[in-house]
């Protein structure tokens, strides 16, 4: 019975969750019901996980209506990774959320924020488990709505901008999709995505698809940043509260490129999106801007939540990078970087949280001699940081490898040295922040600066040893994105 | 025991070098001393051939493979680690031991290394920990270990875009014997070659070395080169160039070591020479030369070792360094004296010591080879070595004239560490079928003939007598006396400083115009970059809807294309 149902209770459970939490009121009652839920939520990920790598795609008819006509949720391999990323990050971080929110908002909202966090995540793991294009959208907005909410919760007043601006250009990003789906619709007659990606061969005027993949593009490509989209990520994860930031910067982008992959790859297909325009080319050289411009502008940035959240635009050029090169080993790159990534932002999200829950802030000045003061969270920091790094041995180095992979393989050596060369600038953006933690004398307030908390310490430690572990055990990462580009790039559904 | 015990000794001394800031005292010493004797058991349970692999990257990584070179040199690495651990006791810092044992697990680990991957691993993690056992020493330890952190860096860098090379054109990551004849193997051997010492990089070991601590340079100079001698006598045995470029460090040692004033810089220096001595071994590349190479390596772990332990006591009762400021120690460092001397002997291959029975091999290949410019060279470096550090060192520090000082012998466990590698150096000279036996090819060679006694100790008598001629010239010169070479000596000083005028002028010029190129450059990526730039700004919303209208219409512009 359960085990027949765990793809509605997948989305479900965190949805009244929400409610529950908004009825607690509580803080500390609503932070331990969605500790429940988050805990529950990623068992049954590995439940599904499992099943699909045992017998194949789960097909789930929601309310006993039977695709095309119902909704159908689909989760094969793909859908599964995802779905037990984010829950997996949700259920890692929520403990650290306890403290860490306490010393951000106002005791009145705390329970309102963790209603928001169990929305999202509703909204996100919706987004990756349906397989209807039309039910897609609606998860977008409830997970969209709720992290404008969320963000403007941040206890620095330019939260409040920085949620407006990200309400405004998610809208519009929501919009486009909705207009793609509608062409698609009109063209297709039918909502499902194995049903449309069935029926997309036989439409006899394939330009309307085509202003479809124009509208999708780009409104999925606004909602997970991609430069020079990007606009509205910097100041939302600096402003926002901490766990908000550390928690969206792991998995919110992640949501929105899984339906990029879903529509580019299972949808349309490799051969209709990058057989006959270049399309290619067109997201090689975004994400090389992204890769550059991105981690440019993060040297010189003072807030180290904004220069981090800087370095995710840089570090989402990777993984469209991948999808750019549109090869098996590329693809696999782009798959395993979302997962990687996440783990390492994550990582580097929660030590910095540490620091400001510690200090206050999160600005450079405030990191002098940290390392002294705070040697576990510094050192934890510096570890997530050699893995944006990519140095060899961290989760990081796994996914520039099977990019630089692909690019050989497309016998693009220059593409190499460019990946190298980005490298080298996070080189310096984290580098600026190990030497003022380490080199620098501690003074003021960071004279008194402790560790953080054990319940914030193991969550980040979690993280961190994770980046580590992703980088030595590569086959749950890469073995399984692996698989899933071969299957995406076969077409198989 | 017939047993074969399957686990990695490098990782045993990496585990216990991270555990060590963790340990107090009554458990510390053992720790030290015990890790060390569990990884040469491991050394010897280990089964032959590859014993463990591992999945990455859909490569399969060998971890640990053996044979009877790799046993060799864990053999010695592992002693090493044990004789420095002792040496090192005393010594108060702990990350200096700590990143010490990590520094040898990782050595160890190269070693066994059956991958170019793991190999990469490795070296990298000996260039950072070797970074921190120098800059554990602090003061002037630090801009030193900044330098040799680039240093290894960017060999690392090398090695890596090397082996990437490699990997992409022959699919293969497997580390055996490789002909130098792609560019990704020039590569590899140039990253090996750096960590040897050689030219023209070869200035990072007498600079970052004798910055370390006391007893942090015993450890230092029994790794890193050695590990870069193993790799390319696996890697790259009987490359021609290998020997131009040993012969080059031989020389090039023993030059800078004669002009040099502090005991520690002499020594360092000394061990670019004697490094120079293996890789022109391997450059010959015979089995006799590759046995010499590998032999030397053994011999000279054991007693350059010895010979830093004798200079660091001295450094660790004294605190000087300077050849000016230390002499007449014998007198109340008798068995410190005694021990260096020992060294000093070895490292000269004088008969019944380990270098006489190992380095007489690599001349022997260079002679079944009719090399006879080689063979030359190496005799006559053989004398400059008896020179620089056979006699100069023990002269000038434990003889010469009186400083005044009157140190104690440093405590026991410093001594015992020098008995048990003075035992070593004796033990091998007199006995070197021990020594033999362990060598990766059988050994058709007898040290002791008559004629090669006679030779050595020839060479030796006359190189003796050659530095106490250069010595009473250099005596003289060290006291004010007018004599004529004033006119030379103060002449060229003039010069000299003529010309390093000229040259921190043009130096500096240029120096300016750079950092004002890159000034340039800066501000205008800050312009554009930086926090009030164009692309880190907040922007307004109208703009931010103007790019995603801009990228919609793009898009479709091509789409109707």
């Amino acid at each position: 019975m359960i085990s027949g149902n765990l793809p509605a209770l997948q989305v479900v459970l965190p949805l009244f969750g929400a409610i529950l939490c908004a009825l607690a009121r509580r803080g500390w009652l609503a932070w331990f019901i969605a500790l429940v839920v988050s805990w529950i939520v990623p068992v049954i990920a590995v439940g599904m996980i499992l099943q699909v790598l045992d017998s194949g795609p789960i097909s789930y008819a929601m309310g006993g209506w039977t695709p095309p006509i119902g909704i159908e949720y689909r989760v094969d391999l793909l859908n599964a990774f995802v779905l037990l990323l984010i829950s997996a990050v949700g259920a890692v971080m929520l403990p650290y959320a306890n403290l860490s929110v306490q010393s951000e908002i106002d005791e009145d909202k705390q329970a309102w924020f963790y209603a928001l966090y169990l929305l999202c995540l509703t909204g996100m793991l919706g987004i990756a488990i349906t397989g209807d294009a039309f039910n897609a959208f609606v998860f977008l907005e409830v997970s969209s709505l709720s992290t404008y909410a969320m963000i403007a919760l941040g206890k620095d007043r330019r939260a409040l901008l920085a949620a407006y601006q990200y309400l405004i250009m998610g809208t519009i990003g929501a919009t486009f999709y909705v207009i793609a789906i509608g062409i698609l619709y009109s063209m297709t007659g039918t909502l499902n995505m194995v049903d449309m990606s069935n029926r997309l061969g036989d439409v006899a005027t394939v330009r309307p698809l085509f202003a479809a993949l124009a509208f999708l593009t780009v409104g999925i490509s606004l909602k997970f940043a991609l430069f020079p989209l990007h606009s509205w990520l910097p100041n939302a994860y600096a402003y926002a509260p901490t766990f908000a930031t550390a928690f969206l910067a792991a998995t919110a982008t992640k949501a929105a490129v899984y339906l990029m992959l879903r529509f580019f790859f299972a949808v349309y297909g490799v051969a209709i999106v990058f057989g006959i325009h270049p399309v290619s080319e067109i997201l090689i050289v975004l994400s090389i801007l992204a890769m550059f411009a991105a981690s440019i502008v993060a040297v010189f940035q003072d807030n180290i939540k904004r220069m981090l959240a800087y370095s995710s635009v840089a570090q989402i050029g990777y993984i469209t990078l991948g999808f750019g090169l549109a090869n098996a080993q590329g693809l696999t790159g782009a798959i395993v970087h979302l997962a990687n990534h996440a783990v390492t932002k994550g990582a580097l999200f929660l030590a910095v949280g540490g620091i400001v829950y510690r200090m206050g802030a999160a600005r450079l000045e405030d990191f002098k001699g940290i390392g002294r003061q705070m040697p576990l969270t510094m050192a934890g920091f510096t570890i997530a940081g050699l893995s944006i790094i990519g140095v060899p041995g961290t989760a990081g180095f796994v996914s520039k490898w099977y990019l630089a992979i692909a690019a050989l393989e497309q016998g693009w050596g220059w593409l190499v040295i460019l990946l190298v060369l980005s490298s080298l600038i996070s080189v310096i953006y984290i580098g600026r922040v190990v030497e003022m933690a380490y080199f620098r004398e501690p003074e003021g307030k960071a004279l008194e600066a402790r560790d953080m908390p054990l319940s914030m310490m193991i969550p980040a430690w979690v993280m961190i040893l994770g980046t580590i572990y992703f980088g030595v055990e590569t086959s749950w990462t890469a073995g399984i994105a692996a698989q899933i580009a071969n299957d995406l790039l076969a077409g198989v559904q | 025991m017939m047993i074969d015990i399957v686990f990695p000794p490098g990782l045993i001394l990496i585990v216990a070098g991270l555990l060590l800031p963790f340990v107090r005292d009554p458990y510390r010493t053992p720790l030290i001393l015990v890790a060390p004797i569990i990884a040469l058991l491991l050394v010897w349970l280990l089964p032959e051939g590859p014993v463990l692999t591992l999945q990455y990257l859909g490569y399969e990584l060998v971890p640990l493979k053996v044979d009877a070179l790799s046993r060799l040199f864990g053999t010695v690495f592992a002693i090493m680690a044990f004789a420095g651990g002792m040496f090192a006791l005393k010594q108060a810092r702990t990350l200096e031991l700590a990143s010490a044992f990590v520094y040898a697990g990782a050595a160890l680990s190269v070693v066994f290394a059956g991958d170019l991957i793991t190999v990469f691993i490795f070296w990298e993690v000996m260039a950072i920990a070797s970074t921190l056992l120098i800059w554990s020493n602090g003061g002037g330890a630090l801009a030193a270990g900044q330098r040799y952190a680039v240093i290894h860096l960017l060999g690392g860098v090398i090695l890596m875009a090397g082996i990437a090379g490699e990997i992409a054109t022959t699919n293969s990551i497997a580390f055996q014997a490789m002909e130098a004849d792609t560019w990704p193997r020039w590569l590899i051997l140039a990253g090996f070659l750096i960590n040897a010492g050689a030219p023209p990089l070869a200035a990072w070991l007498p600079d970052a070395y004798p910055e370390s601590s006391w007893s942090g340079m015993v450890f230092l100079s029994a790794f890193t080169t050695k590990t870069a001698v193993f790799v390319l006598l696996r890697g790259f045995p009987g490359a021609e160039i290998l020997i131009y470029i040993g012969l080059y460090m031989v020389f090039y040692g023993i030059v800078y070591a004669i002009l040099e004033n502090d005991m520690r810089r002499i020594l360092a220096y000394s061990i670019v020479n004697q490094v120079g001595f293996m890789v022109t071994g391997i450059g010959i590349g015979t089995e006799m030369a590759l046995n010499g190479a590998a032999a030397h390596a053994f011999a000279h772990i054991l007693y350059k070792a010895l010979l830093l332990m004798s200079a660091g006591s001295v450094l660790y009762q004294t605190g000087k360094r300077k050849c000016t400021d230390l002499g007449g120690l014998f007198r109340t460092m008798p068995r410190t004296a005694l021990c260096g001397i020992i060294g000093a002997l070895s490292i000269s291959a004088f008969p019944l010591t380990s270098g006489f029975i190992s380095k007489s091999m690599i001349s022997q290949g260079a002679a079944d080879e009719n090399m006879m410019i080689v063979w030359m060279l190496l005799a006559a470096a053989s004398a400059g070595v008896f020179l620089h550090a056979g006699i100069k060192f023990p002269w000038f520090v434990f003889f010469q004239k009186d400083s005044g000082m009157r140190p104690s012998e440093p405590p026991r466990s410093m001594l015992l560490a020098m008995y048990i590698l003075s035992i070593f150096c004796i033990g091998l000279g007199i006995f070197p079928g021990l020594l033999y036996a362990l060598l990766p090819y059988p050994v058709d060679y007898v040290p002791y003939t008559g004629s090669h006694v006679v030779f050595q100790l020839q060479l030796l008598l006359f190189s003796g007598l050659a530095f106490f001629l250069l010595l009473n010239l250099l005596t003289r010169t060290l006291t004010i006396t007018l004599d004529f070479d004033w006119f030379y000596r103060a002449f060229g000083r003039k010069l000299a400083l003529e010309f390093d005028n000229f040259s921190i002028k043009a130096w500096s010029t240029l120096i300016a115009s750079g950092y004002r190129a890159v000034e340039k450059f800066i501000a205008t990526i800050y312009r554009h970059y930086g926090p009030n730039g164009i692309l880190a700004r907040t922007w307004p919303t109208g703009n931010m809807a103007f790019w995603t209208t801009a990228l919609l219409a793009a898009y479709l512009l091509i789409y109707f294309l």
